[in-house]
Protein backbone atom coordinates (compact mmCIF):
# COMPACT_ATOMS: atom_id res chain seq x y z
CA UNK A 1 0.00 0.00 0.00
CA UNK A 2 2.94 2.47 1.21
CA UNK A 3 4.75 1.36 -2.19
CA UNK A 4 1.88 2.34 -4.27
CA UNK A 5 1.73 5.32 -2.84
CA UNK A 6 5.18 6.09 -3.03
CA UNK A 7 5.41 4.76 -6.67
CA UNK A 8 1.86 7.10 -8.21
CA UNK A 9 3.71 9.65 -6.40
CA UNK A 10 6.91 9.77 -8.14
CA UNK A 11 4.70 8.99 -11.52
CA UNK A 12 2.77 12.32 -11.52
CA UNK A 13 5.48 13.79 -10.11
CA UNK A 14 8.26 12.89 -13.17
CA UNK A 15 4.96 13.37 -15.60
CA UNK A 16 4.71 17.07 -15.13
CA UNK A 17 8.47 17.49 -14.56
CA UNK A 18 9.62 16.14 -18.31
CA UNK A 19 6.41 17.97 -19.95
CA UNK A 20 7.21 21.66 -18.70
CA UNK A 21 10.58 21.39 -17.43
CA UNK A 22 12.59 18.81 -19.30
CA UNK A 23 15.57 21.56 -19.91
CA UNK A 24 15.57 22.46 -16.44
CA UNK A 25 15.34 18.86 -14.62
CA UNK A 26 17.91 17.44 -17.08
CA UNK A 27 20.76 20.33 -18.11
CA UNK A 28 20.35 22.84 -14.57
CA UNK A 29 19.66 19.95 -12.48
CA UNK A 30 23.08 18.52 -12.94
CA UNK A 31 24.48 22.00 -11.37
CA UNK A 32 21.47 23.22 -9.84
CA UNK A 33 19.19 22.09 -6.31
CA UNK A 34 16.15 22.38 -7.54
CA UNK A 35 13.96 20.20 -5.52
CA UNK A 36 15.57 20.26 -2.17
CA UNK A 37 16.37 20.15 0.59
CA UNK A 38 19.41 22.38 0.63
CA UNK A 39 22.67 21.08 1.76
CA UNK A 40 23.06 20.45 5.71
CA UNK A 41 26.35 19.38 5.82
CA UNK A 42 29.59 21.28 5.11
CA UNK A 43 30.45 18.29 2.61
CA UNK A 44 26.98 19.22 0.48
CA UNK A 45 27.71 22.74 0.79
CA UNK A 46 30.96 23.36 -0.29
CA UNK A 47 30.28 20.53 -3.17
CA UNK A 48 27.35 22.98 -4.41
CA UNK A 49 27.67 23.57 -8.74
CA UNK A 50 25.55 26.11 -8.42
CA UNK A 51 23.36 28.31 -6.23
CA UNK A 52 20.35 26.68 -4.55
CA UNK A 53 17.04 27.12 -6.96
CA UNK A 54 15.00 25.13 -4.71
CA UNK A 55 13.44 28.47 -3.39
CA UNK A 56 13.66 29.99 -6.21
CA UNK A 57 10.24 31.69 -6.01
CA UNK A 58 10.58 33.35 -2.36
CA UNK A 59 14.09 34.76 -3.67
CA UNK A 60 14.50 36.17 -7.17
CA UNK A 61 12.84 39.09 -8.99
CA UNK A 62 11.12 37.28 -12.27
CA UNK A 63 11.76 39.60 -14.36
CA UNK A 64 15.29 39.42 -13.86
CA UNK A 65 16.13 35.32 -14.49
CA UNK A 66 14.46 35.76 -17.48
CA UNK A 67 16.69 38.82 -18.66
CA UNK A 68 20.10 37.44 -16.91
CA UNK A 69 19.73 33.70 -18.24
CA UNK A 70 20.00 35.49 -21.74
CA UNK A 71 23.22 37.09 -21.05
CA UNK A 72 24.35 35.97 -17.69
CA UNK A 73 27.00 37.88 -15.73
CA UNK A 74 29.54 37.10 -12.75
CA UNK A 75 27.73 37.38 -9.68
CA UNK A 76 30.21 35.54 -7.27
CA UNK A 77 33.46 36.96 -7.81
CA UNK A 78 35.47 33.84 -6.53
CA UNK A 79 32.79 30.91 -7.44
CA UNK A 80 30.92 29.04 -5.39
CA UNK A 81 32.83 27.85 -3.08
CA UNK A 82 35.78 30.48 -3.10
CA UNK A 83 38.32 27.76 -1.35
CA UNK A 84 38.02 26.25 -4.57
CA UNK A 85 39.07 29.38 -7.03
CA UNK A 86 41.98 31.06 -4.84
CA UNK A 87 45.88 30.73 -4.66
CA UNK A 88 48.19 32.12 -2.48
CA UNK A 89 49.62 35.60 -4.03
CA UNK A 90 52.22 38.10 -3.02
CA UNK A 91 49.60 40.36 -1.44
CA UNK A 92 47.75 37.29 0.30
CA UNK A 93 45.14 34.99 -1.30
CA UNK A 94 43.62 35.60 -4.51
CA UNK A 95 41.50 34.55 -6.78
CA UNK A 96 42.43 32.00 -9.70
CA UNK A 97 40.47 33.36 -12.84
CA UNK A 98 41.74 30.41 -14.76
CA UNK A 99 39.47 28.06 -12.64
CA UNK A 100 35.97 30.06 -13.20
CA UNK A 101 33.71 29.36 -16.12
CA UNK A 102 30.97 31.45 -18.11
CA UNK A 103 27.35 30.77 -17.17
CA UNK A 104 25.56 28.88 -20.22
CA UNK A 105 23.27 31.45 -22.19
CA UNK A 106 19.52 30.76 -23.37
CA UNK A 107 16.89 31.52 -25.82
CA UNK A 108 14.32 34.16 -24.43
CA UNK A 109 12.03 31.35 -24.41
CA UNK A 110 13.36 28.87 -22.45
CA UNK A 111 14.34 31.70 -20.27
CA UNK A 112 10.71 32.96 -20.05
CA UNK A 113 9.55 28.98 -19.53
CA UNK A 114 12.23 28.36 -16.91
CA UNK A 115 12.01 31.50 -14.80
CA UNK A 116 7.80 30.61 -14.68
CA UNK A 117 9.03 27.09 -13.43
CA UNK A 118 10.92 28.35 -10.92
CA UNK A 119 8.99 31.06 -9.17
CA UNK A 120 6.51 28.22 -8.27
CA UNK A 121 9.40 27.16 -6.10
CA UNK A 122 8.17 28.55 -3.01
CA UNK A 123 8.87 26.83 0.31
CA UNK A 124 9.73 29.91 2.28
CA UNK A 125 6.72 31.43 2.29
CA UNK A 126 6.85 31.80 6.45
CA UNK A 127 10.07 33.33 6.32
CA UNK A 128 9.16 35.71 3.76
CA UNK A 129 5.88 36.54 5.58
CA UNK A 130 7.52 38.11 8.60
CA UNK A 131 9.51 40.78 6.70
CA UNK A 132 7.73 43.81 6.20
CA UNK A 133 10.00 46.55 4.40
CA UNK A 134 9.27 49.73 5.31
CA UNK A 135 9.68 52.15 2.47
CA UNK A 136 12.38 55.13 2.58
CA UNK A 137 15.54 56.14 1.85
CA UNK A 138 18.88 56.27 2.98
CA UNK A 139 22.16 58.65 1.93
CA UNK A 140 24.67 56.58 0.03
CA UNK A 141 27.31 57.91 2.92
CA UNK A 142 25.25 56.69 5.41
CA UNK A 143 24.47 53.66 3.97
CA UNK A 144 27.87 52.81 2.92
CA UNK A 145 29.14 53.80 6.62
CA UNK A 146 26.44 51.05 8.00
CA UNK A 147 27.40 48.48 5.63
CA UNK A 148 31.11 48.84 5.17
CA UNK A 149 31.99 50.62 9.35
CA UNK A 150 29.24 49.40 11.36
CA UNK A 151 28.17 45.91 10.27
CA UNK A 152 31.08 44.87 8.27
CA UNK A 153 29.37 43.47 5.31
CA UNK A 154 32.03 44.99 2.98
CA UNK A 155 34.56 42.00 4.37
CA UNK A 156 33.18 39.89 1.91
CA UNK A 157 30.70 41.93 -0.27
CA UNK A 158 31.64 44.20 -3.69
CA UNK A 159 29.68 46.81 -2.70
CA UNK A 160 31.07 48.12 -6.36
CA UNK A 161 32.76 46.39 -8.85
CA UNK A 162 36.21 47.36 -7.58
CA UNK A 163 35.48 47.98 -3.74
CA UNK A 164 34.95 45.09 -0.94
CA UNK A 165 35.60 41.34 -0.63
CA UNK A 166 35.13 38.40 -2.78
CA UNK A 167 33.80 34.84 -0.69
CA UNK A 168 30.52 36.42 -0.93
CA UNK A 169 27.57 37.63 -3.97
CA UNK A 170 28.18 40.94 -5.79
CA UNK A 171 26.01 43.58 -3.56
CA UNK A 172 25.52 46.31 -6.40
CA UNK A 173 23.03 44.67 -8.39
CA UNK A 174 21.50 42.52 -5.61
CA UNK A 175 18.23 44.83 -5.41
CA UNK A 176 18.12 43.65 -9.34
CA UNK A 177 18.01 40.44 -8.70
CA UNK A 178 16.22 39.57 -5.29
CA UNK A 179 12.77 40.18 -3.97
CA UNK A 180 13.45 43.18 -0.86
CA UNK A 181 11.97 40.56 1.73
CA UNK A 182 14.79 38.06 0.90
CA UNK A 183 17.15 40.26 1.28
CA UNK A 184 15.59 41.10 4.90
CA UNK A 185 14.98 37.31 5.65
CA UNK A 186 18.97 36.69 4.33
CA UNK A 187 20.31 39.40 6.36
CA UNK A 188 18.39 38.28 9.73
CA UNK A 189 19.29 34.75 9.71
CA UNK A 190 21.58 33.58 6.84
CA UNK A 191 21.48 29.82 8.45
CA UNK A 192 17.44 29.98 8.03
CA UNK A 193 17.91 29.72 4.57
CA UNK A 194 21.30 27.50 3.78
CA UNK A 195 22.25 25.92 7.12
CA UNK A 196 25.70 25.99 6.02
CA UNK A 197 26.12 29.35 4.38
CA UNK A 198 29.91 31.35 5.29
CA UNK A 199 28.11 34.44 6.08
CA UNK A 200 27.44 34.81 9.45
CA UNK A 201 24.17 35.93 11.63
CA UNK A 202 25.35 39.69 12.43
CA UNK A 203 22.53 39.91 14.45
CA UNK A 204 21.43 43.14 12.94
CA UNK A 205 18.27 44.86 14.54
CA UNK A 206 15.37 45.45 12.76
CA UNK A 207 15.71 49.29 11.92
CA UNK A 208 19.39 48.46 10.99
CA UNK A 209 17.97 45.74 8.81
CA UNK A 210 15.38 48.19 7.10
CA UNK A 211 18.67 50.46 6.61
CA UNK A 212 20.37 47.96 4.65
CA UNK A 213 17.88 46.75 2.29
CA UNK A 214 16.85 50.97 2.06
CA UNK A 215 21.15 50.71 0.93
CA UNK A 216 21.14 48.04 -2.06
CA UNK A 217 18.15 49.21 -3.05
CA UNK A 218 20.02 52.62 -4.03
CA UNK A 219 22.86 51.00 -4.76
CA UNK A 220 20.99 48.78 -8.10
CA UNK A 221 19.08 52.06 -8.88
CA UNK A 222 22.79 53.83 -9.42
CA UNK A 223 24.56 50.48 -11.21
CA UNK A 224 21.44 50.69 -13.45
CA UNK A 225 21.49 54.52 -14.22
CA UNK A 226 25.27 53.90 -15.06
CA UNK A 227 25.16 51.92 -17.55
CA UNK B 1 2.62 3.70 9.19
CA UNK B 2 3.23 6.44 7.23
CA UNK B 3 3.29 8.38 10.66
CA UNK B 4 5.80 6.62 11.88
CA UNK B 5 7.65 6.34 8.18
CA UNK B 6 7.60 9.99 8.38
CA UNK B 7 8.77 10.77 12.19
CA UNK B 8 11.94 8.48 11.76
CA UNK B 9 12.87 10.47 8.24
CA UNK B 10 12.38 13.69 10.09
CA UNK B 11 14.85 12.33 12.90
CA UNK B 12 17.28 10.99 10.96
CA UNK B 13 17.13 15.11 9.23
CA UNK B 14 17.65 16.73 12.00
CA UNK B 15 20.51 14.36 13.53
CA UNK B 16 21.77 15.18 10.29
CA UNK B 17 21.85 18.50 10.51
CA UNK B 18 23.08 18.71 14.17
CA UNK B 19 25.86 16.55 13.02
CA UNK B 20 29.72 18.21 14.32
CA UNK B 21 31.72 19.24 11.42
CA UNK B 22 35.68 18.89 12.23
CA UNK B 23 37.68 21.88 12.92
CA UNK B 24 39.71 21.68 10.18
CA UNK B 25 36.60 21.78 8.14
CA UNK B 26 34.93 24.80 9.50
CA UNK B 27 38.10 26.35 9.98
CA UNK B 28 38.19 26.05 5.74
CA UNK B 29 34.70 27.00 5.17
CA UNK B 30 34.51 29.68 7.66
CA UNK B 31 37.54 31.44 8.63
CA UNK B 32 39.67 30.94 5.27
CA UNK B 33 37.62 33.87 3.63
CA UNK B 34 39.51 36.27 5.62
CA UNK B 35 42.22 34.28 8.09
CA UNK B 36 43.62 32.83 4.48
CA UNK B 37 44.64 29.57 3.30
CA UNK B 38 47.80 29.56 5.12
CA UNK B 39 45.88 31.01 8.33
CA UNK B 40 48.31 33.77 8.00
CA UNK B 41 45.77 36.60 8.41
CA UNK B 42 46.06 37.08 4.49
CA UNK B 43 42.86 36.32 2.99
CA UNK B 44 40.75 36.53 -0.32
CA UNK B 45 38.70 39.49 1.59
CA UNK B 46 41.55 41.41 2.98
CA UNK B 47 42.28 43.80 -0.26
CA UNK B 48 39.74 46.92 1.02
CA UNK B 49 39.50 45.71 5.11
CA UNK B 50 39.97 49.05 7.77
CA UNK B 51 41.71 46.03 10.43
CA UNK B 52 43.56 43.07 9.08
CA UNK B 53 42.65 39.71 10.73
CA UNK B 54 45.29 38.00 13.25
CA UNK B 55 47.51 35.76 11.62
CA UNK B 56 47.06 32.76 13.68
CA UNK B 57 50.63 31.19 13.04
CA UNK B 58 51.94 34.25 14.99
CA UNK B 59 52.79 32.62 18.61
CA UNK B 60 53.82 35.26 20.33
CA UNK B 61 50.45 37.38 19.57
CA UNK B 62 48.41 34.16 19.62
CA UNK B 63 50.25 33.00 23.35
CA UNK B 64 49.23 35.97 24.14
CA UNK B 65 45.25 35.06 24.45
CA UNK B 66 43.92 32.33 26.78
CA UNK B 67 41.71 29.29 25.84
CA UNK B 68 38.37 31.07 27.38
CA UNK B 69 39.49 34.41 25.70
CA UNK B 70 39.84 33.19 21.93
CA UNK B 71 36.34 30.70 22.46
CA UNK B 72 34.78 34.15 23.44
CA UNK B 73 36.16 35.89 20.15
CA UNK B 74 34.83 33.14 17.50
CA UNK B 75 31.45 32.67 19.50
CA UNK B 76 30.45 36.17 19.70
CA UNK B 77 32.74 38.11 17.65
CA UNK B 78 35.86 40.94 17.43
CA UNK B 79 33.41 43.38 19.75
CA UNK B 80 33.27 41.41 22.42
CA UNK B 81 36.53 41.60 23.44
CA UNK B 82 36.75 45.38 22.42
CA UNK B 83 38.39 44.44 18.73
CA UNK B 84 37.15 45.12 15.07
CA UNK B 85 33.52 44.14 14.09
CA UNK B 86 35.01 42.79 10.97
CA UNK B 87 35.98 40.18 13.31
CA UNK B 88 32.22 37.95 12.90
CA UNK B 89 30.04 36.52 15.78
CA UNK B 90 29.32 32.46 14.79
CA UNK B 91 27.00 31.79 17.35
CA UNK B 92 24.34 30.54 15.40
CA UNK B 93 26.47 28.95 13.08
CA UNK B 94 29.20 27.04 14.90
CA UNK B 95 28.10 24.99 18.11
CA UNK B 96 29.96 25.26 21.47
CA UNK B 97 31.62 22.01 20.76
CA UNK B 98 32.76 23.20 17.27
CA UNK B 99 33.96 26.29 18.99
CA UNK B 100 36.08 24.57 21.18
CA UNK B 101 37.81 22.53 18.52
CA UNK B 102 38.33 25.39 17.26
CA UNK B 103 40.45 26.98 19.56
CA UNK B 104 42.34 23.69 19.53
CA UNK B 105 42.71 24.13 15.80
CA UNK B 106 44.39 27.29 16.52
CA UNK B 107 46.72 26.40 19.12
CA UNK B 108 47.79 23.45 16.28
CA UNK B 109 48.39 26.47 13.89
CA UNK B 110 50.06 28.82 15.79
CA UNK B 111 52.24 25.95 17.26
CA UNK B 112 51.79 27.61 20.64
CA UNK B 113 49.72 27.59 24.47
CA UNK B 114 48.69 30.53 26.48
CA UNK B 115 51.70 32.03 28.37
CA UNK B 116 54.26 30.36 26.90
C1 LIG C 1 27.88 23.80 -15.11
C2 LIG C 1 27.00 24.09 -14.02
C3 LIG C 1 25.74 24.90 -14.29
C4 LIG C 1 24.72 24.61 -15.18
C5 LIG C 1 24.61 23.44 -16.15
C6 LIG C 1 23.72 25.63 -14.99
N1 LIG C 1 24.13 26.51 -14.03
FE1 LIG C 1 23.07 28.09 -13.35
N2 LIG C 1 24.64 28.67 -12.18
C7 LIG C 1 25.82 27.96 -12.05
C8 LIG C 1 26.73 28.75 -11.24
C9 LIG C 1 28.14 28.34 -10.82
C10 LIG C 1 26.07 29.95 -10.91
C11 LIG C 1 26.60 31.15 -10.14
C12 LIG C 1 27.08 32.17 -11.13
C13 LIG C 1 27.73 33.37 -10.51
O1 LIG C 1 27.62 33.56 -9.30
O2 LIG C 1 28.35 34.17 -11.23
C14 LIG C 1 24.74 29.87 -11.52
C15 LIG C 1 23.76 30.84 -11.40
C16 LIG C 1 22.47 30.70 -11.84
C17 LIG C 1 21.40 31.62 -11.54
C18 LIG C 1 21.52 32.87 -10.71
C19 LIG C 1 21.39 32.45 -9.26
C20 LIG C 1 22.03 33.35 -8.28
O3 LIG C 1 21.61 33.31 -7.11
O4 LIG C 1 22.97 34.07 -8.60
C21 LIG C 1 20.27 31.14 -12.17
C22 LIG C 1 18.89 31.76 -12.13
C23 LIG C 1 20.66 29.93 -12.86
N3 LIG C 1 22.00 29.70 -12.64
C24 LIG C 1 19.81 29.15 -13.63
C25 LIG C 1 20.24 28.09 -14.44
C26 LIG C 1 19.39 27.44 -15.39
C27 LIG C 1 17.94 27.77 -15.65
C28 LIG C 1 20.15 26.47 -15.99
C29 LIG C 1 19.76 25.53 -17.11
C30 LIG C 1 19.41 26.16 -18.35
C31 LIG C 1 21.48 26.53 -15.37
N4 LIG C 1 21.49 27.53 -14.46
C32 LIG C 1 22.53 25.69 -15.69
C33 LIG C 1 26.09 26.74 -12.58
C34 LIG C 1 25.34 26.10 -13.56
C1 LIG D 1 31.95 36.46 6.06
C2 LIG D 1 31.39 36.85 4.78
C3 LIG D 1 30.08 37.62 4.77
C4 LIG D 1 29.71 38.69 5.54
C5 LIG D 1 30.49 39.38 6.65
C6 LIG D 1 28.41 39.09 5.05
N1 LIG D 1 28.00 38.27 4.03
FE1 LIG D 1 26.27 38.43 2.98
N2 LIG D 1 26.72 36.72 1.97
C7 LIG D 1 27.88 36.00 2.11
C8 LIG D 1 27.77 34.80 1.31
C9 LIG D 1 28.84 33.72 1.18
C10 LIG D 1 26.50 34.83 0.69
C11 LIG D 1 25.89 33.77 -0.24
C12 LIG D 1 25.11 32.87 0.65
C13 LIG D 1 24.53 31.64 0.02
O1 LIG D 1 23.72 31.77 -0.91
O2 LIG D 1 24.88 30.54 0.48
C14 LIG D 1 25.87 36.07 1.12
C15 LIG D 1 24.63 36.51 0.68
C16 LIG D 1 24.07 37.75 0.96
C17 LIG D 1 22.90 38.28 0.34
C18 LIG D 1 22.10 37.59 -0.75
C19 LIG D 1 22.82 37.83 -2.05
C20 LIG D 1 22.52 36.86 -3.16
O3 LIG D 1 22.73 37.22 -4.35
O4 LIG D 1 22.08 35.74 -2.88
C21 LIG D 1 22.70 39.54 0.87
C22 LIG D 1 21.59 40.51 0.51
C23 LIG D 1 23.75 39.75 1.84
N3 LIG D 1 24.57 38.64 1.87
C24 LIG D 1 23.88 40.89 2.60
C25 LIG D 1 24.82 41.02 3.64
C26 LIG D 1 24.79 42.10 4.61
C27 LIG D 1 23.79 43.23 4.64
C28 LIG D 1 25.84 41.87 5.46
C29 LIG D 1 26.21 42.64 6.71
C30 LIG D 1 25.20 42.69 7.75
C31 LIG D 1 26.53 40.67 5.00
N4 LIG D 1 25.87 40.18 3.90
C32 LIG D 1 27.67 40.14 5.57
C33 LIG D 1 28.98 36.34 2.88
C34 LIG D 1 28.99 37.35 3.83
C1 LIG E 1 34.96 38.60 7.65
C2 LIG E 1 36.32 38.37 7.98
C3 LIG E 1 36.64 37.37 9.09
C4 LIG E 1 36.21 36.06 9.18
C5 LIG E 1 35.32 35.31 8.21
C6 LIG E 1 36.82 35.53 10.38
N1 LIG E 1 37.59 36.49 10.99
FE1 LIG E 1 38.64 36.25 12.73
N2 LIG E 1 39.27 38.20 12.59
C7 LIG E 1 38.94 39.07 11.59
C8 LIG E 1 39.57 40.35 11.86
C9 LIG E 1 39.47 41.59 11.00
C10 LIG E 1 40.29 40.19 13.06
C11 LIG E 1 41.14 41.25 13.77
C12 LIG E 1 40.30 42.00 14.76
C13 LIG E 1 41.10 43.10 15.43
O1 LIG E 1 42.33 42.97 15.52
O2 LIG E 1 40.48 44.10 15.85
C14 LIG E 1 40.08 38.83 13.49
C15 LIG E 1 40.61 38.30 14.66
C16 LIG E 1 40.46 36.99 15.06
C17 LIG E 1 41.06 36.44 16.24
C18 LIG E 1 41.98 37.17 17.21
C19 LIG E 1 41.23 37.94 18.25
C20 LIG E 1 42.24 38.52 19.21
O3 LIG E 1 42.63 39.66 19.03
O4 LIG E 1 42.63 37.79 20.09
C21 LIG E 1 40.71 35.11 16.29
C22 LIG E 1 41.11 34.10 17.35
C23 LIG E 1 39.87 34.86 15.15
N3 LIG E 1 39.73 36.03 14.42
C24 LIG E 1 39.34 33.63 14.84
C25 LIG E 1 38.50 33.39 13.74
C26 LIG E 1 37.92 32.11 13.43
C27 LIG E 1 38.17 30.84 14.23
C28 LIG E 1 37.17 32.27 12.32
C29 LIG E 1 36.31 31.23 11.61
C30 LIG E 1 35.30 30.59 12.42
C31 LIG E 1 37.28 33.67 11.92
N4 LIG E 1 38.10 34.31 12.80
C32 LIG E 1 36.64 34.22 10.81
C33 LIG E 1 38.15 38.80 10.49
C34 LIG E 1 37.50 37.62 10.23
Amino acid sequence: MKQLFILSAALVFSGTAVAEEGLLQKDCATCHNISGPVAQTLKEALAKKGPDLSYAGNKYLQKWIVSWLQKPTRIRPAGMYYGDHIKPGPKGDEIDVSTLTDHVAISKEDATAIAAELMKLKPHDDLIAKEKIVPGTITKQMGEMNFDKFQGCMTCHLIEPEYGGFSGPQVYTAANRLQPEFMASFIRNPQAWEPKTWMPNKHVSDSGIQKLVQYLEMLSKEAVNAK
Amino acid sequence: MLNKLLFAVLLAYTAQAQAKETAADNYKAYCVQCHGMEGNGNGVNIRDMSVIPRDHTDSKAMSGRADDMLFKVIKEGGTSISKSVLMPQWEGVLSDEEIKDLVLHLRVLCKCKFGS
